[in-house]
């Protein structure tokens, strides 16, 4: 607790004036910027996909789903330098699938995507594996279509998983680094995320900056833990209710 | 068709997220042959970051494993004051930026942070040295024991450790006899977890290491001096050692439902 309480202390030395100064540094901004507006967009599109990868870990039955099932855990296991090189040797101009995307947008996007893919599955699949599959039946029985009984039937029960996935794929993705650091080209207003400005204020002595834009992510930090705790809340009331 | 449409549509996706990257790193280090690759290995400085690594790991893996069980017995069993903080904030390392974990430590133990004067003074250094590189790696490694180990305690409940205080056992007798064998499975699950984060750390060393090296740190040295197949030999590596713990999580698990 204490190092980051020396953060919040750090960046309050030059006051409130010196903190937002350093805050509303454009290079500051353009950075945090990207870095939410690409996390939640990675956090989005793993909430559909994580959703049907954990549809079809729990519900379908094919030979090779306890290989991929354990497959999911890999962006946890593997280092996200080791990642990032990677993803980097993927995406270069000498890529051997032909795609560049390295050092643009788009590759912070696709490293994002790879490191937060396991968090949705994770939080949804338990959820999956005790709903009853009864509910559907009845719902089918009825005459509901196969969308309608996902929408009126597994969706509100799956929902709380989605949304705390969402929420701690995105805290991950908004202060991720390792992945980064080397596809992203650190392009200052374009590929700069706010991690990595962070660490170049460091490695360039300058103290007041890196602390105001770390104690920024650091809120974003603390909201996302309130935010899954009261999703916790409200999901566990739904049940005795 | 419905099915196989969903299946498809998974397989895909994980196939190009997931496997693609992981093909890469087999096909990029072996590009040249074997031998740039085993010069790579055997390179002093490849040499060196991995034995930081393994350091910091065999420091920081015990110390967190104790706290971890510590915490996760006093969470379960015990009422205290601040119980709740205790248990949101021991998520916190998971939530927070390696970065942010960083330039903490960098700001309490650099010029003019809190703990400056208390070492700094009579020679010792942390900051840029292999001290605060333990600090940090243990500050991100921090709750996968006590997260693993909480629910186990849980779910065991502690009718046996009363039944065995009630029979005379002193308080360090019940936990080696009675607690600690139920949850071994969750311990060595979270040291499992503990050992990969460890070694595969990033982000916070990368703010606090200075001129040492780890083995993470060390492919981004390598890649910026151009030197790639050093860069791959050393990931593919990293990458090794995380099949491991995937295969080891796998052999894990089943044994844990068990339990």
């Amino acid at each position: 607790m204490l190092p980051l309480a020396a953060v919040v202390a750090a960046s309050g030395e030059g006051g409130w004036a010196g903190f937002w100064d350093a805050v509303s540094n454009p290079e500051a901004v353009a950075a945090l910027k990207l870095s939410v507006v690409v996390a939640i967009l990675a956090a989005l599109v793993n909430a559909v996909f994580g959703t049907i990868t954990a549809w079809v870990l729990v519900r379908d039955r094919f030979v090779g789903r306890s290989v991929l099932n354990s497959i999911i855990d890999l962006p946890f296991a593997l280092p996200t330098i080791v990642a990032g090189l990677v993803l980097l040797a993927l995406y270069s101009p000498r890529s051997p699938i032909g795609v560049h995307l390295a050092f643009t947008r788009w590759a912070v996007f696709m490293a994002l995507l790879f490191v937060t893919l396991p968090f949705v599955v994770r939080t949804v699949q338990p959820v999956l594996l005790e709903l009853d599959t009864e509910m559907e039946e009845a719902s089918r029985s009825l005459g509901a279509s196969e969308f309608t009984t996902f929408r009126r039937i597994i969706l509100p029960n799956i929902l709380p998983g989605i949304l705390s996935g969402i929420a701690l794929a995105f805290a991950r993705a908004v202060g991720e680094i390792g992945s980064l650091v080397l596809i992203s080209g650190n392009n200052p207003f374009h590929t700069e995320v706010a991690s990595v400005y962070v660490l170049n204020q460091v490695h360039s002595g300058n103290r007041s900056a890196a602390a105001a834009v770390a104690v920024v992510l650091l809120a974003i930090s603390f909201a996302i833990l309130l935010l899954v705790g009261g999703i916790r809340r409200l999901a566990t009331r739904h049940e005795y209710a | 068709m419905r099915r196989y449409g969903l299946r498809s549509i998974a397989l895909l996706y994980l196939g190009i997220v997931l496997l693609g990257p992981l093909a890469m790193v087999f096909w990029k280090t072996f590009e040249h042959g074997f031998g740039p690759f085993w010069e790579a290995v055997t390179a002093s400085e490849t040499i060196s970051a991995f034995k930081n690594t393994l350091l910091i790991t065999a420091i920081a893996v015990p110390l967190n494993t104790v706290f971890g069980i510590v915490v996760a017995q006093a969470i379960v069993r015990r009422r205290f004051p601040g119980k709740g903080i205790v248990n949101a904030f021991i998520d916190l390392p998971l939530a927070v930026s390696p970065v942010v974990v960083g330039v903490s430590l960098f700001l309490l133990y650099g010029r003019g942070g809190w703990f400056y004067a208390l070492f700094d003074p009579h020679g010792i250094q942390i900051l840029f040295a292999l001290p605060a590189m333990v600090i940090a790696t243990m500050f991100v490694s921090l709750p996968f024991v006590a997260r693993e180990v909480v629910p186990t305690l849980r779910e065991i409940g502690d009718e046996q450790e009363q039944a065995a205080h009630t029979l005379g056992a002193s308080g360090w007798q019940t936990f080696w006899r009675i607690t600690l064998p139920s949850i071994r499975w969750a311990v060595i699950y979270g040291v499992v977890l503990t050992t990969a984060r460890c070694l595969g750390e990033y982000g916070a060393v990368a703010v606090v290491s200075g001129y040492k090296k780890t083995a993470t740190l060390q492919v981004q040295d390598y890649y910026e001096n151009f030197n790639q197949t050093g860069a791959y030999a050393v990931s593919l590596m990293l990458a090794v050692v995380a099949v491991i713990v995937l295969v080891a999580m796998i052999l894990l698990k089943p044994r844990e439902a068990h339990a």
